[in-house]
């Protein structure tokens, strides 16, 4: 039974391409057939983050307009044999879909494999109206912070209200994952609390990964973070939200400061002064 | 001329409700136009680009002709969306930029976006035949209203079982009940007047308001955040109050 997952955000930055790449490849690491489409046509960024930027010939605008067969658009990841990417076009723009023609591509890429992860572009036109038109979960990832709070609030509106599965009554399964959390900045009060952002969103929970220098080295070099550096808190959190995907009940951890005793005393104080 | 009909292209068309704000300003003008700017001022984006309909009645009874061309002008300059006027004779502004608005506006409008197909009661045409509307007095609303989202019942109450998030928005003909946190805006009171009342389980409220009295949220400061609230009019002002 294949799934249809958009990872989406309406805010721009927060980190959606990073995560499709590295919940894709979780799942393509945990034995899961799994392509990654790429919906921001114009703006084209996930063949970078999983590095297959030479390697692209045909896109999903070739296939969505029949210029090309969708065998030939998709890229075989070269780390992990289960793990295809279908990119978008550079050249072109968003107007080059259409619904009738991603319906198309969507439904052959569902014959093929066990999860088509849909990387939405920013803003809720209709390029991102189209990434989560034919979904069956969406990943909603958000910055502890009010702006990006406040898209992700409008974009879950919007999977309620525009998705095919919502039109026809059927459930949309929805999940927060946090991104670009940051423990230092969470103590001092400095960022939103998890707890008031999961009271604002009222959807379940899918991870909490930390800001770190991790994700951007990976994404740097064109490896998403579970594959370039598996063991970093990072990868961590990406591998532990995949399982859950998946149905395993995995516990999760907030990120928490590494802090040694006469700080976690005196923290507060020394901030404060 | 049934040929030509054949021959003729095929034309959509589609229908689009808004909602319309109607202003009634009364004399003293000099007056009503300065607690007008500050709403205007204290309530931030809630006139941009709304549709806006002059009820001069009361300007024409009391000031005659030229006050009516004085309060349109007066409300160009302030950068209103003008859409049409009412109580006054058309004959009266023939001749004038304002002899193209509308003067017979048919009212009750609706907009919202999921709710209507959903739970609204057909739309009265104005025809000559009644017609009776099912009578629906409420709408209730099991999940959270999310930002962007407008949920608009002009016929009774709204009962919101959920949050209304930051930039939503709920207006009511009569009380709106909220059974969760609200921070968007509501606005009760379109049909029902100054006897409907907002209710909500935790006031982080962008502006509420009630029979064409409205508050923006630096009007009531921190004492009411958070707590439990409801909004009514009580004597031509807005009253906010706790429950605990």
């Amino acid at each position: 039974m294949s799934k249809v997952m958009v990872v989406t955000s309406g805010k721009g930055g927060v980190g959606k391409t990073t995560s499709s790449a590295s919940l894709g490849a979780a799942l393509a690491q945990a034995g899961q057939n799994v392509v990654v489409v790429d919906f921001d046509v114009g703006l084209r960024n996930l063949d970078l983050v999983m590095g297959a930027e030479r390697r692209v010939v045909f896109d999903l605008v070739n296939v969505v307009q029949g210029d090309a067969k969708l065998p030939q658009a998709l890229i075989r990841d070269k780390r992990v044999e289960t793990l295809y990417l279908l990119p978008a076009s550079q050249t072109r723009d968003k107007d080059a879909l259409t619904e009738e023609g991603v319906g198309r591509v969507i439904a052959e890429l569902r014959e093929r494999f066990d999860w088509i992860v849909c990387d939405s572009p920013a803003g809720i036109e209709k390029g991102a109206q189209l990434a989560m038109r034919f979904a069956d979960i969406a990943v909603v990832v958000t910055n502890p912070e009010v702006s990006s709070v406040r898209d992700s609030d409008r974009i879950i509106g919007m999977l309620d209200s525009k998705t095919l599965r919502a039109e026809t009554g059927e459930r949309l399964e929805k999940h927060l994952l946090l991104t670009r959390y940051d423990a230092a900045r969470a103590t001092k009060g400095e960022m939103m609390k998890v707890e008031d952002i999961l009271e604002i969103l009222a959807i379940p929970l899918l991870g909490i990964v930390a800001e770190s220098p991790d994700v951007l080295t990976a994404s740097n070099v064109g490896s998403p973070v579970t594959l370039h550096n598996p063991a970093s808190a990072a990868a961590r959190s990406y591998t532990d939200a995949a399982r859950r995907l998946m149905g395993e009940s995995v516990a999760i951890n907030t990120p928490a400061e590494k802090r040694g005793l006469m700080s976690r005393l005196f923290g507060r104080k020394a901030t404060a002064a | 001329m049934a040929v030509e009909t054949l021959a003729a292209p095929h034309v959509t068309l589609r229908g689009r409700t808004f909602m319309a704000l109607v202003v009634a300003p009364e004399f003293p003008m000099a007056e009503w136009f300065s607690a007008f700017d500050q709403q205007m001022h204290g309530a931030g984006g809630f006139f941009i680009d709304r549709p806006i309909v002059a009820d001069l009645g009361a300007t024409l009874e009391e000031g005659g002709p030229d006050a009516v061309f004085i309060v349109l002008e007066g409300l160009e300059a302030r950068q209103l969306r003008l859409i049409g006027v009412e109580g006054v004779d058309p004959v009266l502004l023939a001749g004038t930029r304002w002899e193209r608005l509308p003067k017979t506006l048919h009212g009750r409008v609706q907009t919202l976006e999921t709710w209507a197909d959903l739970h609204a009661a057909p739309h009265d045409e104005p025809s000559p035949a009644p017609v009776a509307a099912p009578s629906v007095s409420s709408l209730l609303i099991d999940r959270p209203v999310r930002s962007g989202q407008s949920i608009v019942f002009e016929d009774g109450d709204i009962t919101i079982i959920g949050p209304v998030a930051s930039g939503a928005e709920v207006i009511a003909g009569g009380s709106i009940h909220i059974y969760g946190a609200l921070r968007g805006r509501a606005i009760a009171g379109l049909r029902a007047g100054d006897s409907a009342r907002i209710f909500c389980r935790k006031l982080e409220a962008e502006l509420v308001g009630v029979d064409r009295l409205y508050r923006t949220a630096e009007h009531w400061g921190e004492a009411l955040h958070g707590r439990s609230v409801q909004v009514m009019c009580d004597r031509g002002a807005l009253r906010l109050s706790a429950f605990d």
